[in-house]
């Protein structure tokens, strides 16, 4: 085989080493594990402001942080988690996966990938630091909503810059996928040839670039209301609040397909890999990718009908809302079917594949509940909202990344996991995630309100158990970087195919791959 | 490079997308903004039908004035020019200037609601202590949907002191924060 030669030629790579190494690498595998660590290490930040939410939450009254430390929290995380852990975390798998999957010897465009991964650190910083600033950090919701996000202190132009300057690393993330997907495919794998991670990230590359500059537009309207006389969103000026939730969710609903297209891409890896055959209706999962991310962008205004839309603009958007269930369907109907009469194994990614199928079509279906605009009138703000978008957020994009990890972790590392602490890792993760969200789906629809740090005494119950649970969960993910710590450190050695039914370039490479990868393209059957 | 274009080409959308908001909501009537004629035109008045227009009023945001409407509710003919007044006072001993922003309900009547006056129309100072009648002149275009009987006109009154400068007085700075 032609790639062992490689892999002994580069043994040597030519690259610095200690600290210069991974500030100047244009290498797509050492941006990846940057991305992946940085995202990991976000997790963790972001995961510590939840736990200090359920600390606070655990008991009616004030009793942990006071108000508005507990607004800032709220605010802080939902920031962290989704500019800082799942879309960097998924930038990761890209940079690691896509030239390997597609026969690339690297990112089309090597030293923008490396500026677009600097750029978060600093942003990240930024965001961070505006806790120690007079005022503190945005307190108004990760959403930004004006009139409110015009009031805050410096900490809020903080974080509009630091969204700045995640934009900017994200699009130039996006356009570097794209231009690598359509200039450096191997001979012969033709579009409809590509594994399907490739093609979710195509299509969430495209909604990258076109919703993360309207995000940009619109916080840049906060700053200059904010300073510079402008009155987009102030009515004495001839502004409207409302104009301000319409922009944002144009850009924060492809945004939500931005988190879960990429996770979509992985379990189609996954499942026919542990269920040893092709992927079930590989076109229809293109055709229902893509369908899913041209719904997205008329869906918008779903997320605000309580501000006082027409009865036509309501029914609009609850119509088109729905329609989103039926290629999501299709995609859930293809990995079942994939799995049936497969010879099914379940190691650890394919135990976290199966659980994202079962627990992500939960949240679809709160999600069509929301939906149904009379229905929201009562949901809207509740923790049901709470309890649905974590049941698509985590147990959708994060459940999906630890399997991608575990998937393609001893690919990376040349090591197998240990298989029997992978296992323990999900069984405590799935158990008490469901322990911390279910219970939030009752405590919406009795009427307790999200972004409150008290509560009336008839919630009391749930919210003890779902701390529990959160404490629980959060600790579990003290395991995981144990694991993967372990498994970067040594550990049995991996086979070149790792998993008996891997399909794909990827595993035609030894494990850990060398520095350089596919020199010379490879022959795509 | 063609995918940046595109990135540049949607920030400017994001932009464009303020002028479309009012565009659309000056279309449909949503968000109950009124419809405005500058002129008096003449018009068929229909004598036939009555319509009930009621007035409120409030401030927003902690605007120290006293704002009401001098009456509650008018009935006229559609096609009719009629006159009403809303009472204002400044309750701080300094000069305020507020802005008036109108929402009609229902929204299907916004754009059939039409002002030939309106103090809405440019932003309102106040002196210390002063009040005032504000003018509004308005007509029920005669095309109003049958159905609707009742336009509600609600305006809230706004601080402005920050986009406009105060009479008489040199330019104010920008107010940061």
């Amino acid at each position: 085989m032609a790639t062992a030669d490689i892999a002994h030629h580069d043994d040597h790579d030519h690259h610095p080493y200690g600290f210069m190494r991974w500030v100047t690498t244009t290498n797509h595998k050492d941006i990846g594990t940057m991305y992946l660590i940085f995202s990991l290490v976000m997790f963790f930040v972001g995961g510590a402001m939840a736990m200090m939410i359920r600390a606070e939450l655990f008991q009616p009254g004030l009793q942990v942080i006071d108000p508005q430390t507990f607004n800032m929290m709220t605010t802080m995380h939902a920031l962290i988690m989704i500019f800082g852990a799942v879309m960097p975390g998924f930038v990761g798998f890209a940079n690691w996966q896509i030239p390997l999957m597609i026969g690339a010897p690297d990112m089309a465009l090597p030293r923008l990938n490396n500026w677009s991964f600097w750029i978060l650190p600093f942003a990240f910083t930024m965001l961070l630091g505006t806790l120690l600033v007079e005022g503190g950090g945005p307190a108004g919701g990760w959403t930004l909503y004006a009139p409110l996000s015009i009031q805050g202190g410096m900490g809020v132009d903080m974080t509009i810059l630091a969204i700045h300057m995640m934009g900017i690393s994200s699009v130039l993330g996006a356009i570097n996928v794209i231009v690598t997907i359509f200039n450096m495919r191997a001979p012969s794998m033709t579009l409809m040839k590509m594994p399907l991670f490739v093609w979710t990230w195509l299509i969430t590359a495209f909604l990258l670039i076109a919703v993360m500059p309207v995000l940009a537009g619109a916080v840049t309207m906060l700053l200059t209301d904010r300073h510079f006389g402008t009155a987009f969103f102030d009515p004495a000026g001839g502004g409207d609040p409302v104009l301000f939730q319409h922009v944002f969710w144009f850009f924060g609903h492809p945004e939500v397909y931005i988190l879960i297209l990429p996770a979509f891409g992985v379990i189609s890896e996954i499942i026919p890999t542990f269920a040893r055959k092709p992927l079930f209706g590989y076109d229809s999962m293109v055709f229902a990718t893509a369908g899913i991310a041209f719904l997205s962008f008329i869906v918008w205004a779903h997320h605000m009908f309580t501000v006082g839309m027409p009865l036509t603009g309501e029914l609009f958007f609850m119509y088109s809302t729905m329609l989103i269930a039926v290629p999501t369907g299709v995609k859930v109907f293809n990995w079942i079917s994939t799995m049936w009469r497969g010879s099914m194994t379940f190691e650890t990614p394919m135990l976290f594949a199966v659980a994202v199928v079962f627990l992500f079509t939960i949240g679809g279906l709160s999600g069509l509940m929301l939906a149904i605009t009379p229905a929201d009138f009562q949901y809207h703000d509740t923790y049901f909202v709470v309890a649905h978008f974590h049941y698509v957020l985590f147990s959708g994009s994060i459940m999906a990344m630890m399997g991608a990890v575990y998937y393609w972790l001893p690919k990376w590392t040349g090591h197998m996991y240990n298989e029997k602490l992978g296992q323990l890792h999900f069984w405590l993760t799935a158990i008490f995630f469901n322990i911390t969200f279910f219970p939030q789906h009752f405590l919406g629809l009795a009427g307790m309100p999200r972004r409150i740090p008290d509560y009336a005494l008839q919630f009391t119950e749930f919210n003890v158990v779902s701390s529990i649970g959160a404490f629980g969960l959060g600790i579990a993910q003290l395991l995981f970087v144990y694991i993967v710590v372990q498994t970067i450190r040594g550990g049995q050695k991996a086979s070149d195919e790792v998993w008996e039914g891997s399909h794909g370039l990827e595993w035609t490479l030894p494990s850990p791959p060398p520095y350089h990868t596919f020199a010379t393209p490879p022959q795509v059957r | 490079m063609l995918l940046s274009g595109v990135v540049v080409a949607m920030f400017g959308f994001g932009y464009a997308l303020v002028p479309l908001y009012d565009l659309f909501c000056e279309v449909t009537g949503i968000g109950g903004k009124t419809g405005v004629t500058t002129e008096a035109q003449a018009r068929v008045v229909v004598e036939d039908r009555w319509v009930t227009v009621e007035f409120t009023g409030n401030t927003a945001n902690g605007l120290a004035w006293e704002f009401r409407p001098m009456v509650q509710s008018v009935k006229v003919h559609p096609g009719a020019i009629t006159e009403v007044a809303y009472f204002a006072r400044n309750l701080r001993d300094e000069v305020i200037v507020g802005q008036a922003i109108p929402s009609v309900t229902p929204s299907a009547a916004a754009r059939f609601f039409k002002k030939t006056e309106c103090f809405c129309f440019s932003s309102q100072p106040l002196a210390g202590g002063e009040s005032k009648q504000m003018v509004l002149r308005f007509v029920v275009d005669p095309k109003l949907p049958q159905q609707i009987k009742t336009i509600t006109l609600s305006y809230a009154f706004f601080d402005a002191g920050q986009y406009v400068d105060p009479p008489g007085e040199s330019p104010a700075p920008v107010q940061l924060l």
